[in-house]
């Protein structure tokens, strides 16, 4: 591994901090409290950023592939390869792939994430394009629905909660893949817990970044569970009568 | 949008499967007039429901044409063509993630259509097919197959458009369902008066709901077309009479009501109303073990009468 860290603002410094910080407690209240400011809160919007941009990019990339795909069927097997063979390179090879063409850069971060979240995406959203049930569509064409209209109206909306689970998956693998960025780029959650490794293994440090990227995965998740009643009521019926 | 009923006419209507060697259908020609419904049935491979997918071009004719009401549906543009024609399948097709309302509203909102006028239009509709308003606010999921059976109808129509095709469309419901929303149709064709294609399998089904039956035979023929009295009194051949039934004497007594008949001067007997229908008067003679019936009007009051051979004449 010949990747460096970048310098960091912020070292703990044991010498001059609480006693809990000296002897490297479980849990330092008092760190927090103190770096929640300067290392904490940057690297959580940080890390926001880079997993909005990294899922954002992916949906919008997953959904073009998903037209082509469902349209032209024979398409549709190299597509899911390639998405297939992306998932299964281990995050650090491919970041040390990228660096020779992208460099230590916010790019080489995003485009490894992004090549995560495809398979997920794509596959979910080929699936529930697929399931649309034959007699809904019979019915669109023979009321005389265009083809745009049959997509948009019919096919879309049924494809809805197959592409919101799709997206929750990749959601919450994005922003747990997101920590190891920091090999690359001195960003994100992942930053403060190589900082608190090399700094003896500073406890406090580590389960606070790790339990912020939890956390946040969690938030994540619950908004677009959210997100998923509003869209989709439909899929929450019991025959009532 | 559209309106009325329109004719709609058969002209040697044909369908070849690239690759078959028998056609779908072969040179079908039959007019249906305006406000009629014309149910086409016959054994499984007769061709019924291709021929029904021929009128809004679902399947593609190989030769011949179809015109509604004189225009060729080859001249005419395919969605304005289909929003046009009200389509009922088997399977119904609700769309699963839209309110029964919004299912209503499908075509009118293709025709641009504002909310409110769906709304209340979806009322109107839903009244009109025997359910309440309160189904306007469900999802499909919420209904049974009947009451999604209605708001298919309820769909179909609610653009008004002139003609209708409706493709099995009680084939999927119970015995008891199905004959009530029969009923129903026969009321709300009353009303609306349009012009029906209706494909069915069941014979009695054709009888019953039938201005005219057209029966298809494999290869898409056709055997006969004409009134369900005509074809039970005087089927055109061998196969026609077969399909019928053994039983078509009786099926034909049903299409008879007491009123039509001769009545004998008013006398004494099991009573029976004028507008019970004579299979249903002979059922009765059998079950009370009766030569006599004293056939009553609308208030109750005997008006004729009719003994058993008088019945049978």
């Amino acid at each position: 591994m010949s990747l460096v860290l970048a310098g960091g603002p912020v070292i703990p410094n044991f010498g001059q901090g609480s006693a809990c910080e000296t002897q490297n407690g479980w849990f330092c209240t008092d760190w927090v409290h103190e770096h929640w400011g300067d290392t904490l809160q940057p690297a959580l919007v940080q890390h926001i950023e880079l997993s909005i941009i990294a899922i954002a990019i992916g949906f919008v990339l997953a959904f073009a592939l998903a037209l082509v795909g469902f349209r032209y069927r024979l398409l549709d097997p190299p597509i899911g390869l390639a998405a297939d063979f992306l998932y299964t390179i281990p995050s650090l090879a491919l970041f040390q792939l990228l660096v020779p063409f992208t460099g230590l850069t916010r790019t080489t971060v995003e485009i490894a994430l992004v090549s995560y979240t495809l398979l997920i995406l794509y596959r979910n959203m080929i699936e529930g394009l697929r399931a649309v049930p034959p007699d809904a569509l019979e019915a669109a064409r023979g009321s005389g629905f265009t083809r745009a209209q049959t997509f948009f109206r019919v096919e879309l909306p049924l494809a809805l909660p197959a592409i919101l689970a799709g997206l929750r998956i990749a959601t919450v693998s994005t922003i747990s893949i997101a920590t190891v960025a920091a090999f690359v780029i001195p960003n994100g959650l992942g930053r403060p817990i190589f900082i608190a490794l090399e700094q003896n293994v500073f406890k406090t440090e580590i389960f606070t970044a790790g339990g912020l990227a939890v956390a946040l995965a969690l938030v994540a998740d619950g908004l677009l569970v959210l997100a998923q009643r509003a869209l989709t009521p439909w899929t929450r019926l019991e025959r009532q009568a | 949008m559209p309106g009325q009923a329109a004719e709609l006419v058969f002209d040697a209507a044909t369908k070849q499967y690239a690759g078959r060697s028998e056609q779908a259908v072969h040179d079908l020609s039959l007019t249906v007039p305006a406000g009629e419904i014309c149910v086409l049935v016959g054994p499984s491979g007769g061709g019924k429901t291709t021929a029904l997918k021929l009128v809004n071009r679902l399947i593609e004719l190989t030769s011949g044409d179809i015109r509604i009401d004189g225009t060729s549906i080859k001249e005419q543009n395919l969605v304005q063509l289909r929003r046009g024609i009200g389509y009922v399948i088997q399977q119904v097709g609700l769309f699963p993630h839209m309110t029964v309302e919004a299912n209503i509203g499908t075509v009118p909102r293709l025709y641009g259509r504002s909310r409110k006028w769906i709304h209340t239009r979806s009322f109107e509709l839903l009244e009109l097919v025997g359910l309440d308003q309160s189904y306007a606010k469900r999802y499909p999921a919420q209904l049974s197959g009947g009451e999604r059976q209605r708001v298919g109808l309820a769909r179909a129509i609610a653009a008004d458009p002139p003609l209708m095709l409706m493709d099995e469309p009680f084939g999927a419901i119970d015995p008891i369902v199905r004959a009530r929303l029969q009923d129903e149709f026969l009321r709300l064709q009353n009303e609306v008066r349009k012009t029906v294609v209706f494909v069915t399998h069941d014979i009695d089904e054709a009888i019953k709901v039938g201005d005219r039956i057209a029966i298809l035979r494999r290869g898409g023929r056709l055997a006969q077309y004409d009134t369900p009295a005509a074809i039970l009194e005087h089927p055109a051949d061998g196969f026609v009479a077969e399909f019928v039934g053994q039983d078509r004497a009786l099926k034909a007594l049903a299409l008879h009501t007491l009123a039509e008949l001769d009545l004998g001067p008013p006398r004494e007997g099991v009573h029976v109303a004028k507008s019970a229908t004579v299979r249903d008067a002979l059922a009765l003679l059998i079950e009370q073990r009766a030569d006599m019936l004293a056939v009553t009007d609308a208030d109750g009051r005997v008006v004729g009468s009719l003994t058993k051979d008088e019945l049978l004449a």
